[in-house]
């Protein structure tokens, strides 16, 4: 019965907000509209009901301040799930993550621990504009003492989340607006994905696609696009950022020897190209083709529907690398 | 609202000038601090201590003052300036001077430094170098021992620099609001680094930034220990036990530059002069002695002065954190 179970992404996150919420009385979620509203996106639907107010806790529009809250709340013992209604706004709170939660345990010299997660839709969606549109992901997993994860199906969302959760460092988890209602297969009975463990969700043998986040839908797609072109194309679905399961990845390109990374970043000091590094530097001998990135336009996000889709990473664009990477192996 | 004209008696220097012990007692406490910053600016200039050394030389009846009505189980949280409340919180004088000295006997393991020192199990927190930044933390410990119902109460220092940043104005908000158990205490000490406050702020006491959220507030003079106590010892109340935050100004003066490298002269010898002839700690040494108490100073002197010195040596005979540990202490496994 359960494996036929399909439920959306955001409901998995309010299960394993919940459940992890019903072991932990010092587990709380905080942040604007979480509460009566029930989430700006529904993450928190009934959690208000369930748990009161005590523990689902409506703020005023003052990222930092409530993000400082969670900071201080988690360093004197409590388990904060910090919401920021879209990550855009988690610039207003950045020092308190990066210099607040990040490094408190190291400056510390260990004494201080800061168990807190601050989760929330980072990437794009449709037409928002510039500063709704923004993927952080490279901000942040540049950032020693975090853990930051960025899953993709209802499944990982629900694994990870509750893996974040119980983590006693301060963990960055992104979500997207365009998958909230995204429904996959979750099981009933309870699980947790551990943090740091990327997955081969399709395996093939042409070329290994590198992605995580919302994009490995993409990449489902540009796969699909080479399989009708007859190229077998494995993917992998990092999970988390930091920190990188650099085995997962390098066993998969030294099995295929080409590799591609898909990112929503701008390319310039980007994650993927760290990904090209390690790749390069730890197996060289084992590329036929340099490592191909395929990375948004370097411009922040105009607003008109025609524009949007030539910046962000298509699967024409995404083929069209994937084919010059096989260039003279075809 | 509690202003400095109605502050309580009990605590004022008017009632309890006959209390020797705790009269002694700040004194210590006070001579303690400036001891061992004398001596921290000493090794600063021999080069064993690195980086930024900001002094608290001349506002130690702030910290004093404050933590002479805290108990153990109240949090206290504070900028970059934070020798004074780490030792006035019952740090140790030689975990303090080691982590200057980059030791791994530090009170951070050498991972620290000046601006970072910690005890948490004396719950002193911090030590934070983003200006204002601490305000929304600092609420956030008074949250948690909201939310778990414990005794306990934090204290948060800023400075007057920290007035016009957002984070404090945020902080201060959210515990109005949630009506948490934290006294704010802002050390106005005149200057924000090199810049006179009349050219931050549009106000003379800056305990008016309560007005908005709004909370009570106090206006004291930071030279005055039993002022501090006072001022202090009302709004602890009042976290205590109806859990309600206060805003306290206490006006103070920094008596060396904003940090080593500051010689200081956007003001005159006169302006720190006048400051220095009422030094809390010339006061309240002067008070032993009228009391007849001359010896338990002098005792007082010696033990604080033995204390500072072998913290000192403390320092220089630690090691340095192994190099193999370099990237220690970032993540808990």
């Amino acid at each position: 019965m359960s494996e036929a179970r399909e439920i959306s992404i955001r409901d998995a996150l309010n299960e394993a907000m919940s459940e992890e919420m019903r072991t932990d009385e010092n587990i709380f979620l905080m942040g604007e509209e979480v509460g009566s509203y029930n989430g700006a996106y529904k993450c928190s639907r009934g959690m208000l009901d369930e748990f009161g107010a005590k523990r689902v806790i409506d703020t005023p529009i003052a990222e930092n301040g409530f993000a400082g809250i969670g900071v201080g709340a988690a360093m004197a013992g409590l388990r904060p799930i910090i919401e920021f209604m879209t990550f855009n706004f988690s610039l207003i709170a950045i020092d308190q993550v990066i210099n607040s939660a990040a490094k408190g345990r190291l400056m510390s010299g260990g004494a201080l621990e800061c168990p807190i997660v601050f989760r929330g839709p980072s990437g794009a969606t449709f037409q928002v504009g510039a500063q709704h549109t923004n993927s952080f992901d490279g901000i942040y997993a540049n950032t020693p003492g975090l853990k930051v994860i960025a899953p993709s199906t209802p499944h990982d969302m629900k694994g990870l989340l509750k893996s974040a959760i119980r983590d006693d460092n301060p963990v960055v988890f992104f979500e997207s607006e365009l998958t909230y209602s995204l429904k996959g297969h979750v099981p009933e009975e309870e699980y947790v994905i551990p943090i740091g463990e990327a997955e081969v969700k399709r395996e093939g043998t042409d070329i290994t696609l590198i992605t995580w986040s919302k994009n490995y839908f993409l990449t489902e797609k540009v796969a699909n696009a080479l399989a009708e072109k007859g190229i077998s194309a494995e993917i992998v679905d990092l999970r988390t950022l930091r920190p990188f399961d650099k085995e997962t990845v390098l066993n998969s390109v030294a099995k295929t020897h080409r590799a591609v990374v898909i990112q929503e970043m701008y390319e310039i000091a980007s994650y993927g190209s760290y990904i090209a590094h390690v790749i390069q530097s730890e197996i060289f001998d084992e590329l036929d083709a340099p490592v191909g990135l395929v990375s948004s336009l370097e411009v922040p996000m105009p607003y008109s529907k025609v524009l949007e889709p030539v910046i962000l990473p298509s699967v024409e664009r995404c083929v069209a690398k994937v084919m010059k990477t096989l260039e003279g192996a075809l | 609202m509690e202003t400095a004209q109605n502050t309580n008696n009990l605590y004022s220097s008017g009632s309890t000038g006959m209390d020797v012990e705790l009269i002694a007692n700040l004194y210590r406490q006070m001579y303690r601090i400036r001891r061992f910053e004398e001596e921290a600016a000493r090794a600063y200039t021999e080069r064993k201590i690195g980086g930024f050394l900001h002094l608290y030389i001349g506002q130690e009846a702030v910290a004093v003052g404050t933590m002479s009505v805290l108990n153990e189980e109240d949090y206290v949280m504070t900028a970059y300036r934070c020798h004074g409340h780490y030792l006035a919180k019952g740090g140790s004088a030689r975990e303090g001077m080691a982590e200057l000295f980059g030791k791994s006997t530090g009170c951070a393991k050498g991972r620290g430094g000046s601006m970072h020192f910690y005890d948490v199990e004396k719950r002193f927190m911090g030590g934070w170098g983003i200006v204002g930044a601490q305000i929304p933390v600092a609420a956030g410990l008074a949250f948690a021992q909201k939310y778990k119902q414990e005794e306990g109460i934090t204290v948060a220092f800023l400075g007057d620099g920290a007035v016009n940043i957002g984070p404090f104005h945020e902080g201060m908000s959210l515990a109005a609001l949630w009506k948490l158990p934290i006294v704010i205490v802002i050390e106005n000490n005149g200057f924000a680094m090199g810049t006179p406050l009349e050219k931050t702020a549009p106000v003379d006491d800056l305990s008016i930034r309560a007005l908005g959220y709004p909370m009570a507030r106090d206006t004291v003079d930071g030279h005055d220990v039993f002022a501090v106590r006072s001022a202090i010892h009302t709004a602890a109340r009042r976290a205590r036990e109806q859990s309600l935050p206060t805003l306290i100004e206490c006006k103070t003066y920094r008596y060396r530059g904003h940090s080593m490298a500051d010689p200081a002269k956007y003001r005159t010898k006169d302006d720190v002069q006048e400051w220095k002839d009422r030094d809390p700690i010339l006061v309240m040494g002067e008070k032993l002695e009228n009391l007849g108490s001359g010896d338990l100073k002098k005792q007082i002197d010696e033990e604080i002065e033995n204390e500072i010195q072998d913290a000192v040596k403390f320092a220089h005979d630690s090691p340095f954190p192994e190099l193999d540990t370099a990237t220690d202490y970032c993540m808990k496994d």
